[in-house]
């Protein structure tokens, strides 16, 4: 599904550079929940951005079904990234639509009839349980709420992938395990690969089939989850 | 108060060649300040279309008009304003010396609107396949929808105070009536029923523009 092959981010600093991701590769297969954790700085986002292209790896290659998106031009790209949902820490909605519009903004984007959008951003309400909440704007919405948006609209071009990039950090413990529920849901029922960035233990351990361990822009331990706590356990000691 | 009725005719007149002057120039500055405003910010470091070279071209032409005191610009651009209007002096005259002076106004007033909107939203946009224009406008421009209004309400009543200079360089409208009657001819009292349509404008859209900012705006 998702193949990163031996890919290096070089950041551009004053000094020279920063090196955040080391050769770093992963296969993730169709229906998995792969966690990715590691400390701050790590290289957790980096190497999850480099997956939608939001960063542009400096070395390696990344390939989506097979199609290698680093050697895409602008417009295949954006159309492959219609198929891949992401959702943030800080949720990243658009602050003057309501909830429905947010919904139907990558629907618009992707140049679906409004009928169609309507139809569909009323469903994948009703999916992440916020019907009653369709003509609230996000200023109106508790931080759960505002990630169940989220999920709606990087749902809403039925994408294969989902990227999650620290999705449930800004959450209380219920709330997290709530929108994590949603998650498995997600990828129980719509078949959705999904790529969890956390640096909390409990995620993993809750959601995750397969991990992966980061540690200074390196990939030092991968595999089943269950396979890993041990190693899991050592981290948090 | 026979002043009122022995100079109505030139009040209104006067009134309305300002309301004029203003509206029209800031139709025009937002024509081409919207795009600058625009520009100066996407080609920045770390935006969507960095380009620095043409960034610092944009940084430093909007930088050298926005230098130039106004009434000194009204005088150095009468050429261009010949060709363009076909006269130097009068309402429409006056305009085009407004919109030049105003322009790079608008262009720091957008530019500063729009990186509000938060990095956050544009890279969301992008990761759902969104094209630069569609970032454009359809994520940073209604973002900013709020400030922009209130950015065109503070344009426009900068206008007010240029055009009533531009005015006394022959341009009509209330700062021309404020400055023969006023000044010239010791109409005192002129001079003060000018200065009060001035406020009043100035008030008008003030408090239009808060309202309308305030009505859009859904951040809280
Ligand atoms: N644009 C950038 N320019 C320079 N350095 C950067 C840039 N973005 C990230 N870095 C550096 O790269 C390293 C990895 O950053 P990254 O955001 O991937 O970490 P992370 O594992 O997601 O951390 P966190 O858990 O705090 O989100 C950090 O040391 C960071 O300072
Ligand atoms: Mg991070």
């Amino acid at each position: 599904m998702i193949r990163i092959e031996n890919i290096s981010k070089m950041y551009k600093t004053k000094t020279g550079g920063f090196l955040a991701l080391d050769n770093v590769s992963l296969n993730v297969e169709k229906g998995d929940i792969y966690g990715v954790i590691g400390l701050s700085g790590a290289g957790k986002s980096t190497l999850v951005r480099c997956i939608n292209l939001l960063e542009r790896p400096t070395e390696g290659k990344v390939f989506i079904e097979g199609q290698e998106i680093t050697a895409m031009d602008e417009k295949d790209l954006r159309k492959i990234r219609q198929s891949l949902g992401m959702i943030f820490q800080d949720f990243n909605l658009l602050m003057q639509r309501n909830v429905l519009d947010n919904i139907k903004f990558p629907l618009e984007i992707a140049k679906t009839d409004k009928k169609t959008a309507e139809k569909r951003a009323e469903d994948l309400l009703k999916l992440v349980g916020l019907e009653e909440k369709s003509n609230s704007y996000p200023a109106q919405l508790s931080g759960g709420q505002k990630q169940r948006v989220a999920i709606a609209r990087a749902l809403a071009n039925n994408p294969k992938v989902l990227l999650c990039d620290e999705a449930t950090s800004a959450l209380d413990p219920v709330t997290t395990l709530s929108i994590l529920n949603l998650l498995k849901d997600i990828n129980e029922k719509l078949g959705v690969t999904i790529i969890i960035i956390t640096h909390e233990m409990k995620v993993v351990e809750t959601i995750c089939n397969k991990v992966a361990v980061i540690e200074s822009a390196r990939i030092v331990k991968d595999g089943l989850t269950k396979d890993l706590i041990n190693h899991f356990e050592e981290v948090n000691q | 108060m026979s002043l009122l009725t022995e100079f109505s005719d030139i009040l209104i007149k006067g009134t309305l060649d300002s309301l004029y002057m203003i509206f029209a120039s800031t139709f025009f500055s937002y024509l081409f300040g919207l795009p600058l405003g625009i520009a100066l910010v996407v080609t920045g470091d770390n935006h969507i279309m960095p380009a620095k070279h043409v960034n610092r071209v944009l940084e430093t032409v909007v930088n050298i008009v926005r230098s130039v005191p106004f009434i000194i610009l009204i005088i150095a651009v009468m050429p261009f304003t010949r060709m363009v209007a076909g006269t130097s002096i009068g309402p429409k005259a006056a305009i085009v010396a407004l919109v030049i002076g105003a322009t790079p106004f608008v262009a720091r007033l957008v530019e500063s609107s729009l990186k509000e909107v938060d990095k956050g939203i544009i890279e969301a946009a992008t990761s759902m396949g969104c094209s630069k224009f569609e970032i454009i406008y359809k994520v940073m421009v209604p973002e900013s929808m709020p400030s922009l209004i209130m950015g065109a309400s503070i344009t426009t009543i900068t206008l007010v105070g240029y055009s009533a200079m531009a005015g006394v360089l022959g341009g009509g409208g209330l700062g021309d009536i404020a400055i023969r009657y006023g000044y010239y001819r010791y109409e005192g009292e002129l001079m003060v029923v000018t200065i009060i349509l001035l406020v009043a404008i100035v008030q008008g859209i003030q408090v239009i523009g808060n309202k309308w900012s305030k009505k859009i705006n859904h951040l809280n």
